[in-house]
């Protein structure tokens, strides 16, 4: 009877187990933010960590995105066509990317490139004792090292956002225009014309969200992150894992918040 | 006045501190040793507050570390931690005037510089080093970056985590004697952990020996060779013979 309840017994645990990471998480959260808002306040960091998450995040963003419009123009060109509807191509290039691609390749991109990086900074940090070497210091490492790199990354998706839409939507016209046989300036003016003002404000909200999840992911598991080469590798992973999956999960509210009829 | 009473702290099933009393006089210098893994880091890092005991006090002047304000508590302090824990991402002089940047020291960026190299210069390093980064250096000089660090804001309280291990012997009696001057010029109370011998006859006023998760002798200095106590004394000469064991 005990070996049948094996697998159940495993199940619960795991089960236990997330919902407690979950809880921690939450927690550091709501300190994060409540330590936005109480001195001091560590600009120079803050300007350093918006140069490496928002400006040198740029190139990888801004190619993920012109690959992506190219490709949602071919596709939809090819699916548009089944019911002669090619004509639809700009503006669902456009709404595609504002929307949804924009926003959730970025932030992935974002995932991959800074929830690492932040995480194995941080969790080096602690293994090597600076992170107590700060508190001896009289710097409290959340308004150090966290604080100033949630703030940075939130403010600057939303910004990386907004330039992978534009050169999305920019992939999607060359590949209509040069492939596809559209006319440049019609193109233009259906991408223009059926794009509405929430459709670009959504993908930035769904941003800056992102931008939080992500900073927030790399700082909490660094923070974490357990003794050893091998712990700071561990911590890497499932900053990343973590921040990827809560990009998806909370993608699909704040779709459901800004477009459920 | 630093007191311990009866500390304890496990970690998991390896019980380190069981039961530690210590007290060191304001203006002291106190050297704990030890074999390794005894826990005499653990205890340093306890009366910061960066381990949490599991039962016991511990008091600074009187008053409960745990109880106390966080911030003017720690202004008192200055700690070098045995690795040398300094922060990779900033040049060696903005990590030994890491106080005097930011917080309630702040100062000039000109003068907080200029305190940086002549605590460097106090460690036995050239101003050259100011500049370059804690990676580029070797593991003595970094522990002496954070030896500089430590003292840089002159605090009352200081505390070295072995700060002549990896140093040559000159390096080592220029260390030693800067420990001695803080303590003997600034007033300051030193609690420093060290295996080297001649290290603590240099330091020391009084010496405490941290064996089996409590202070197996402590006394002064002066008492070192005359104590009496088998493993003090298995200790203090190196013996493989005696009553603490060799694997441990
Ligand atoms: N954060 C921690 N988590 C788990 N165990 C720890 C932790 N810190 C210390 N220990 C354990 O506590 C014991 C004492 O460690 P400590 O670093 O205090 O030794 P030490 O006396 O300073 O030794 P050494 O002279 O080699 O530096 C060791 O067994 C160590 O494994
Ligand atoms: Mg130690």
């Amino acid at each position: 009877m005990t070996t049948l309840l094996f697998p159940v017994a495993a199940v619960g645990r795991t089960t236990l187990m997330i919902l407690a990471t979950i809880g921690q998480i939450a927690i550091y959260a709501g300190q994060t933010i409540s330590h936005m808002f109480r001195p001091p306040f560590y600009f120079k960091e803050f300007i350093h960590a918006v140069m490496t998450i928002g400006y040198f995040s740029l190139p990888v963003v801004g190619m993920t995105a012109f690959f992506t419009g190219g490709a949602l123009a071919l596709q939809i060109y090819a699916g548009g066509a089944r019911f002669n509807a090619e004509a639809v191509v700009p503006s669902i290039v456009a709404i595609g990317m504002a929307r949804e691609l924009g926003p959730v390749m970025g932030g992935l991109m974002v995932a991959a490139r800074v929830a690492s990086s932040i995480a194995a900074e941080i969790g080096t940090m602690k293994v090597t004792e600076q992170i107590d070497a700060l508190v001896t210091l009289s710097t409290h490492p959340m308004k150090y090292l966290t604080v100033p790199r949630v703030l940075a990354a939130t403010l600057a998706v939303p910004v990386l956002v907004a330039v992978g839409d534009l050169i999305g939507i920019m992939g999607g016209y060359v590949v209509g225009v040069t492939r596809l046989d559209f006319n440049s300036s019609a193109y233009l003016h259906n991408t223009v014309d059926f794009l509405e003002f929430i459709d670009v404000f959504s993908g930035l909200v769904k941003g800056a969200a992102f931008g939080f999840i992500v900073a927030l992911m790399g700082c909490y598991y660094g923070m974490n992150s357990g003794r050893g080469a091998q712990g700071v590798g561990k911590a890497t992973k499932s900053a990343v894992v973590a921040a990827s999956v809560l990009i998806l999960a909370s993608n699909y509210l704040l779709t459901e918040l800004f477009f459920s009829a | 006045m630093i007191e311990l009473q009866n500390v304890h702290k496990a970690f998991g099933d390896n019980k380190v501190l069981q039961g530690v009393n210590l007290t060191i006089q304001t203006g002291e210098s106190m050297v704990i040793i030890g074999g390794s893994g005894t826990g005499k880091s653990v205890l340093l890092k306890s009366v910061l507050g960066l381990i949490k005991p599991d039962s016991g006090v511990i008091k600074l002047d009187g008053q409960d570390v745990a109880t106390a304000e966080r911030d003017a508590f720690l202004a008192r302090f200055g700690m070098l931690f045995q690795g040398g824990a300094l922060f990779d991402s900033l040049p060696v002089w903005q990590n030994v005037a890491f106080r005097l940047l930011r917080g309630s020291l702040k100062r000039p960026i000109e003068e907080a510089r200029a305190i940086a190299i002549e605590k460097l210069r106090r460690v036995g390093l050239k101003s050259a080093v100011a500049d370059l980064f804690p990676a580029e250096l070797s593991g003595g000089m970094q522990k002496r970056v954070g030896l500089a660090r430590a003292i840089a804001a002159e605090p009352e309280i200081i505390f070295f985590d072995e700060p002549t291990t990896g140093l040559d012997p000159i390096m080592a009696g220029v260390i030693n004697e800067l420990i001695r001057e803080i303590v003997v010029e600034m007033g300051a109370t030193a609690m420093t952990i060290t295996h080297d011998m001649s290290s603590v006859r240099a330091i020391a006023d009084k010496v405490a020996m941290l064996h089996d998760g409590i202070i197996q002798w402590t006394g002064p200095v002066a008492k070192l060779d005359d104590s009496g106590d088998p493993y003090l004394d298995q200790f203090i000469h190196g013996r493989a013979e005696g009553p603490i064991e060799a694997v441990r």
